[in-house]
């Protein structure tokens, strides 16, 4: 197994985290809230969405593939 | 299982999206890993690369399926924070001692399983018996993962059952087929972030809705009429003060002791997981790392089961009366508490973390299965001698046959009353006695192969015996659970604490009456004749001992909070 050439398992959880996170902020801002949901004044995918993505980018950029 | 379209909550296009993105993503990783899976050793035991965090994740999240993530929140809403036992008393303790004390027999037999290990300490009889029960589990279990996710589908979108079941075992099985283990604890590592990233929201934004802790079990204690619900230790003075119907004995020596030693330490599910890493130190790390995380994960399971008896409107039910009525089971507090506060892309989200529970949970169990079966059972009493490429190629094909096994049992989780109830007693059938005869055979070097083999033996059927009693005669719980008041939870610990009473009681009986094996042929395999490697002159904070302390001290301390 050539396991130094293999991309990391933290550069693909980084990757999903920061579409995701694009995603739910994106489609928060946009779309209003399912009636029925509760405490959707505090507009939780907003923040919770931009979090991912931030967190998700470090992670792709840290342990991106070299060469 | 009877299909249904019932629906709670429609999933939009966006939640959608995330989904498919999630579905599209592992198996992309399972495409990327096939390069590097081309030996026994690659696909069974990820080559033996893999790092401490890794590992150590990896350990936890094949353990938090969908079973755990759903079957905890049902039982936290039908038996309040005493199911939090089962991730504190009930893991770490035992989590801890296979890191510290059990690792090192394990890692420097070389041996590629559980059952491998008793082989080399017991002989081909033992070896047998726990491949073909464990064999035997593991597919059960991957039958409860799909039912969870089943239910999933059925609450979110109103998929058809049988739909759902075989979209995502073909998923799993595709991925595990391709990059064997190595694709299966990439995977594991990425759903158990997701996992949290999904989850976490719930246990937040209902304390937020509850107005926090103190709050909440004061809903609870007047919408039953009782504060039993929230206290960890308080009420298991006495069987009847408490919504298990358990004594602290119970919890203790059945659950704390029998279990989950039995379940953390022998299980192959788990302990592979830790066979991967990459030198003795990572692989001591590993489980001392999950038992950190494990603390942490009562916060999205037990809490939002707790939440759910403060704040949902309607009363959730056993999962057989809620088939017959069209209500909703204790088993889907946790979908009803993400559809609760969940809008576009976040209730993807939760969508996603619970298929990645199931995913994580069945990957574990046909990956151990490939393994079990290959090697344990193949390889020992089928076809001997083959080419190592011959063996990855029948692990290929038994991952195969595994997933489509395990749709089969699925069929039967509707029969119990509670999901967890289903596992625990199949934990006191093949696990509590394993545990007597790995420990046995660990730790005491005139343990002789007879014994180890009529001492599992023996505890397997005799817990066996004692489920088919209580079935039989409902009275005969008195005797089994030493209440006639216990519940299915209750009566699974004890019943576990007496097949491994059992199973160590003709072990010792069966070794004094047989010759044991020369000491020589014990070495790397017993304590007091094995030679620990030393290691070294590191730091005291990166020794796996100082961090299990740690992990011990706050233990404690929750434990006390929680009282």
């Amino acid at each position: 197994m050539h396991i130094h050439s293999m991309i990391s398992i933290w550069f693909f959880i980084g990757a999903i985290l920061t579409v995701y996170g694009a995603i739910i902020c994106v489609a928060n801002l946009v779309l209003p809230a399912p009636p029925g949901v509760v405490l959707s004044n505090l507009h939780a995918g907003v923040w919770w969405g931009g979090i991912l993505f931030v967190v998700g980018l470090i992670y792709t950029i840290r342990f991106r593939p070299r060469d | 299982m009877t299909p249904t379209t019932t629906r709670l909550f429609s999933a939009g296009a966006v939640d959608l999206v995330v989904v498919a993105l999630y579905f599209a993503v592992v198996i992309g990783i399972g495409f990327y890993l096939k390069r590097f899976t081309k030996t026994g050793e690659d696909f069974f035991l990820a080559g033996r690369h893999m790092t401490s965090w890794i590992a150590g994740l990896s350990f936890l999240a094949a353990n938090l399926g969908s079973l755990e993530l759903m079957g905890w929140a049902g039982s936290a809403y039908q038996y309040g924070i005493l199911a939090t036992h089962w991730y504190w008393i009930g893991a770490i303790p035992a989590m801890l001692f296979l890191g510290i004390v059990m690792m090192p027999f394990y890692y420097i037999s070389k041996t590629h399983s559980v059952p491998g290990y008793l082989k080399l300490r017991f002989g081909e009889g033992a070896r047998g018996l726990s491949a073909i029960t464990f064999a035997f589990m593991t597919v059960l279990m991957s039958g409860i993962n799909m039912y969870s996710m089943a239910l999933v589908m059925k609450v979110f979108l109103g998929w058809d059952i049988n739909f759902s079941i075989w979209v995502s075992s073909l998923t799993v099985g595709a991925y595990v087929v391709l990059g064997g283990l190595l694709s299966a604890i990439f995977n594991e590592v990425l759903q158990f972030v997701l996992i949290w990233a999904g989850a976490i929201l719930i246990p937040i934004l209902g304390l937020v809705e509850a107005g926090g802790w103190h709050e909440m079990t004061q809903r609870i204690a007047t919408r039953l009429h009782t504060t039993s619900y929230t206290h960890l230790w308080s009420t298991l003075g006495s069987f009847t003060d408490n919504p298990m119907g358990i004594h602290w004995t119970g919890i203790v020596l059945g659950l704390g002791w029998v279990i989950s030693f039995g379940y953390w330490t022998t299980d192959f599910l788990v302990v592979q997981r830790v066979l991967s890493a990459k030198d003795l130190r990572s692989a001591r790390m590993a489980p001392i790392i999950g038992a950190g995380f494990k603390m942490m994960v009562p916060f999205i399971v037990i809490l939002p089961g707790l939440l759910g008896l403060a704040l949902l409107p309607e009363k959730l039910v056993g999962e057989s009366q809620a088939l017959a009525t069209g209500g909703h089971s204790y088993n889907e507090v946790l979908p009803l508490m993400l559809a609760r506060y969940c809008g576009p892309g976040l209730l993807g989200l939760g969508i996603t973390a619970l298929i990645a529970g199931f995913m994580s949970g069945m990957a574990g169990n046909v990956s151990a299965f490939a393994t079990v079966w290959t090697y344990d059972i193949y390889r020992a009493f089928i076809r001997r001698e083959a080419s190592d490429r011959h063996y990855v190629s029948i692990g290929r094909w038994s991952t195969i046959i595994g997933v489509i096994v395990s749709i089969g049992t699925a069929y039967l989780v509707p029969q119990f009353k509670s999901i967890m109830d289903y596992v625990q007693a199949l934990f006191s059938f093949f696990i509590a006695p394993l545990f007597g005869t790995v420990l046995l055979g660990m730790m005491w070097k005139r343990a002789t192969p007879a014994a180890g083999f009529w001492g599992l033996l023996a505890g397997t059927v005799s817990s066996v015996g004692m489920f088919a009693w209580v079935k039989s005669d409902p009275t005969a719980l008195r005797y089994i659970a030493l209440s006639p008041n216990a519940k299915a939870m209750a009566e699974d610990m004890y019943r576990a604490l007496w097949s491994w009473c059992i199973c160590v009681l003709v072990t010792v009986v069966v070794t004094y009456t047989t010759r044991p094996k020369p000491v020589s042929e014990l070495e790397g395999l017993v304590y007091g004749v094995t030679k620990i490697p030393h290691e070294g002159d590191v730091p005291v904070w990166r020794r796996p001992a100082f961090w299990a302390i740690v992990i011990a001290v706050v233990f404690v301390i929750v434990n006390i909070i929680f009282w």
